[in-house]
């Protein structure tokens, strides 16, 4: 018999050996009998008129089945990709929701929007019929920039999109703020853009779907965190296929990172080709194809001001944002910008009084929709450094300054002035154990050394809160969600004790199967290798909402804590029952039932055997096998946060940041597993990294083309960039999830990009560098340089 | 076209196309699917196998320069076909967390066996620079590395008994 391994310690990973060995399942590595593949023809134009489309040369090329287009899709009445989230102005007036067609008509509005679907034998055959269409367009200008889409004159993507504004969005009291600025001693003000940026898991996107006229049923394989979700909007809302007769599977992903959280028009043009040709079909999509098709993150232009007292206490901070969504509304696309971005501009700090305006605006780019993060890097990115400016223009110490208006300890639980209440948290302890960790104590010394090689050193602060767990139905409902978002768990005991989980979130890297065989470890008393997580699959997983806004642990954990203590208490009755005592007496610990203050006891096998071979069993009033199922639907977000303290060295001669330190310390509340949740703290940082110094998402101007389309163009974050990081948990515990877990999937990506951009605009300040937009780029902090007109030698 | 090498330690003859990529024999044709296919302009490094005991990237490579070579896949890494027993540098992943998704793990694994290889005792330096052509967007990378290095030292030691 096994151990049992349970909440806080750190078993290998149960899906290790699989990946390790080359034995992974990823969609692109599936084959089924019959397969032809499918190939998508994209617009390469940023904005045209799609005139028409002659498929006959293709249509005649050797191995084609067929090509389908925007006017079969439209033939076969089907529905427009659906939005999940309706904002509505401050006035009540619903965002303007233009149709989003898998398969363009009329228009084609991005560089890869979808015009046309050849399916042949072999990728070979599609590829070169692909190139035999003719496809007219009438090529209109283009518009990229959010700061161009809504001055006047600017193309415009919809007819019944005047200045092609979706939704003019805000939140919190903008009188209570305009009267606090009135009042304010100082105001500090900053522009910044927050970068455009692509997600690029490493697997790139792939489909396959498959048709049995049999049974009448439909099957799609797909790189999706989410499919139910996928099966529900397909299903109901796209393609008409009744529930029943869809099944989605996701089975090995390889990462995701919000990219594959959307429903994909791919998804539904060859689920809805395969009934067509009566043949499965494959697509994988090549990285250059996901660079103009997979949504992209982030891209805001930002207006910020906060009001300060004398003393340096923030009063009222205001925030104007222009919000990219691209050519089309994503699934959460509005979402992202809007509520989970206004509500987390209270950050860490005691501000009374916050306004927020987004305007969210359509452009001629790929839709813009949730990356990791989604909102609240954005959110922390424009908070964490306005108080470095403020705290610069007032003379007061960066640290200080964000003492002077951290919310307490004490103060918790917290409602801000922006609709969240903080259950818990100690940003303080996360500061003081991360300026330890960091030894920010000796940065002069080190900062001396830098200079004296003729570099400048720069240190840089982040204490941030975010909002995630996504999230308590009723609560997203009133913001606009079209659909729930709990998570259900199915605990199955088998008659021999061992247990298989059906759960509704996705592992794509996350370690859930390690982390929620744990807790079932724990709970039921059961050997950790006697324990499997199933997931991915509509047709063995119940219903899910799927892994996103760190709420796998955090919503679905909480579903599967429930279905086990649904168990705990069956076993219990059974167990009364086969010890003859009252059900109140028996207690279960360490995997067995026993009566109180006695030595009868029965083993957890013992009781699933039992329940499996009912003879001796209350049957008149307790049904037979061992299997329970929980939904949760949490009553708040959790509010995981922390300090990151980044450290760089900029080299005036090339103007090349290079990253000395980083130091986190987090509070992601109760750790099941330290070094899964040190993994995650890593990667998250990293990305963050990435936004802060490498990596952007760059359009031309006028023809809407895509320049940072490949991995050359785009620049990821690499082994050579990274020091080896100090990564801690500083952890309060959530009040109102079961087990006191807060999510750790994001907060790296939420707090390093501030971080790393106020150490690098702290390495310059000596020049008057003030603000430094990201990507920091050895080309940017060069010209910065220049212009600074100051002897380029290190002090 | 014919051609005839050795794949993870077993004689094979494929017929192919000349314009065929080595990955995509790999995965389409001998259904060995652990080596990935992660980007189209050779930056990402899933795809790294073993070509004359030297790392190179599957997918830049097209079959006719595996005639009369010896490839070895992540699939053969661990040793005799059927034997449970991993290759040190994959127990250092597994000990040291160094796969999330596992999509780059193949090619990591591949390209850290060569640098172990290569150079015995490697410097946390030594390795950053060695997996410059290996892009993961899910570890930060961090225990890419002390996986890297507990892999070599366990092969180097693996070597002295
Ligand atoms: S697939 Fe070979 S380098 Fe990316
Ligand atoms: S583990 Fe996911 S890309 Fe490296």
């Amino acid at each position: 018999m096994g151990n049992v391994i349970g909440i806080g310690a750190s078993p290998k990973r149960k899906e290790d050996q699989r990946f390790l060995t080359g034995r992974g399942n990823y969609v692109s590595d599936i084959k089924r009998p019959g397969m032809t593949a499918g190939v998508f023809v994209r617009s390469p134009h940023g904005h045209a008129v799609l005139r028409g489309i002659d498929r006959s040369a293709a249509l005649a090329a050797p191995g084609v089945i067929a090509v389908l287009t925007g006017a079969d899709a439209a033939a076969d009445k089907l529905g427009s990709l659906p939005c999940g989230w309706g904002i509505s102005d401050a006035k009540g007036v619903p965002m303007k929701e233009p149709p989003f067609p898998m398969l363009a008509q009329g228009k084609v509005r991005f560089v890869g929007d979808m015009v046309a679907f050849v399916i042949a034998e072999t990728p070979e055959q599609a590829n070169a019929a692909a190139e035999l269409l003719k496809i007219d367009y009438e090529v209109l200008p283009s518009v990229v920039g959010v700061l161009e889409a809504f001055r006047p004159g600017a193309p415009q993507l919809f007819d019944d999109v005047p200045n092609n504004i979706c939704c003019d969005w805000e939140l919190g009291d903008k009188a209570a703020v305009e009267s606090a600025f009135r009042k304010a001693a100082h105001v500090a003000k900053l522009s910044l853009v927050n970068n455009r940026l692509i997600g690029n898991p490493m697997e790139p996107r792939a489909a396959i779907a498959e048709y049995e006229p049999g049974t009448d049923r439909f099957t799609l394989w797909t790189t999706s965190q989410f499919p139910h979700v996928v099966r529900f909007l397909m299903g109901a809302l796209v393609l008409n296929i009744p529930q029943h007769k869809l099944r989605v599977v996701a089975p090995d992903v390889g990462g995701g990172f919000g990219v594959k959280q959307f429903h994909y028009g791919e998804e539904a043009v060859i689920t809805w080709a395969a009934k067509r040709v009566m043949r499965p079909i494959k697509w994988v999509a090549s990285r250059s194809e996901g660079y103009v098709s997979d949504r992209h993150g982030r891209d805001h232009v930002t207006e910020a001001e906060l009001a300060l007292d004398e003393t340096g206490k923030f009063l009222a901070f205001r925030v104007n944002t222009l919000a990219n969504m691209g050519g089309y509304l994503s699934t959460f696309g509005p979402n992202i910008p809007t509520n989970l971005y206004g509500p987390l501009l209270g950050g860490v700090y005691t501000t009374p009084a916050i306004y927020c305006n987004v305007k969210v605006v359509f452009t001629n780019t790929v839709p813009v929709d949730a990356y990791r993060g989604a909102g609240r890097p954005e959110a922390t990115f424009v908070l964490e450094r306005i108080v470095d400016v403020a705290a610069s223009e007032m003379g007061i110490d960066r640290v200080e300054i964000r003492r002077r208006n951290m919310i307490p300890k004490e103060a918790y639980p917290y409602q801000t002035p922006v609709l969240v209440q903080y259950d818990s948290g100690d940003p303080m302890g996360c500061l003081d154990g991360a300026l330890v960790a960091a030894d920010v104590k000796n940065f002069g010394v080190r900062k001396s050394a830098s200079a004296s090689k003729g570099k400048f050193r720069g240190l840089g602060y982040s204490t941030y809160v975010e909002a995630c767990g996504l999230a308590p139905s009723r609560f997203a409902g009133r913001l606009g969600a079209r659909g729930g978002l709990y998570e259900s768990a199915t605990v199955r005991v088998h008659p021999t004790g061992q247990v298989t989980v059906m759960i509704g979130t996705h592992n794509h890297g996350q370690g859930h199967e390690t982390t929620f065989a744990q807790i079932v470890s724990e709970k039921l008393g059961v050997a950790f290798e006697n324990v499997d997580i199933v997931f991915g699959d509509t047709d063995r997983v119940q219903f899910g909402m799927g892994t996103y806004g760190s709420r796998s642990l955090v919503v679905g954990g909480a579903a599967l804590s429930k279905a086990t203590d649904k168990v705990v208490a069956k076993g219990k009755k059974i167990a009364a029952h086969l010890l003859e005592a009252a059900e109140v007496d028996i207690q279960f610990k360490s995997g067995k039932f026993s009566v109180a203050g006695t030595d009868r006891a029965k083993t957890f096998e013992e009781i699933a055997g039992a329940a499996y071979v009912p003879h001796d069993y209350p049957l008149e009033v307790l049904e037979p096998g061992l299997e329970e199922q929980a939904y949760y639907d949490p009553v708040n977000f959790t509010y995981p946060g922390g300090c990151h303290i980044a450290e760089v060295e900029v080299d005036p001669e090339t103007g090349t940041v290079t990253l000395v330190n980083y130091t986190a310390v987090d509070d992601v509340g109760t750790v099941i597993n330290p070094m899964i949740v040190e993994g995650q703290l890593h990667g998250g940082i990293v990305q963050g990294v990435g936004q802060a110094l490498f990596e952007n998402a760059v359009y031309d101007e006028s023809s809407g083309q895509l320049l940072s389309g490949s991995l050359m163009d785009y620049c990821m974050p690499r082994a050579d960039h990274m020091p080896m990081m100090k990564v801690a948990t500083h952890s309060t515990l959530c009040t109102h999830t079961p087990m006191g877990v807060k999510g750790c999937g994001e907060v790296g990506t939420i707090g390093s990009p501030a971080a790393v951009i106020n150490a690098v605009v702290d390495a310059l300040s000596h020049l008057g560098v003030t603000h430094v937009d990201m990507p920091a780029t050895p080309n940017r902090i060069w010209r910065l340089l220049q212009n600074a007109s100051l002897p380029v030698a290190a002090e | 076209m014919q051609i005839s090498f050795t794949l993870n330690g077993r004689p094979t003859t494929v017929e192919v196309e000349p314009a065929t990529l080595v990955a995509e024999l790999l995965r389409e044709q001998l259904s060995l699917t652990g080596t990935h296919i992660g980007c189209d302009t050779s930056q990402c490094g899933a795809c790294v196998v073993h070509l004359d005991g030297l790392p190179v990237k599957s997918c830049t490579l097209l079959v006719p320069a595996l005639d009369g070579a010896t490839l070895l896949t992540i699939e053969g890494l661990q040793g005799a076909p059927g034997s449970n027993r991993m290759h040190p540098m994959q127990e250092a992943f597994r000990e040291h967390h160094g796969l999330q998704c596992g999509f780059c793990t193949p090619g990591m694994l591949m390209t850290a066996v060569a640098l172990a290889t290569e150079k015995p005792d490697l410097t946390e330096a030594d390795v950053r620079h060695g997996l410059e052509g290996n892009i993961c967007r899910c570890t930060g990378y961090q225990n890419i590395v002390v996986s890297v290095m507990a892999g070599a030292a366990a092969m180097n030691a693996a070597k002295g008994e």
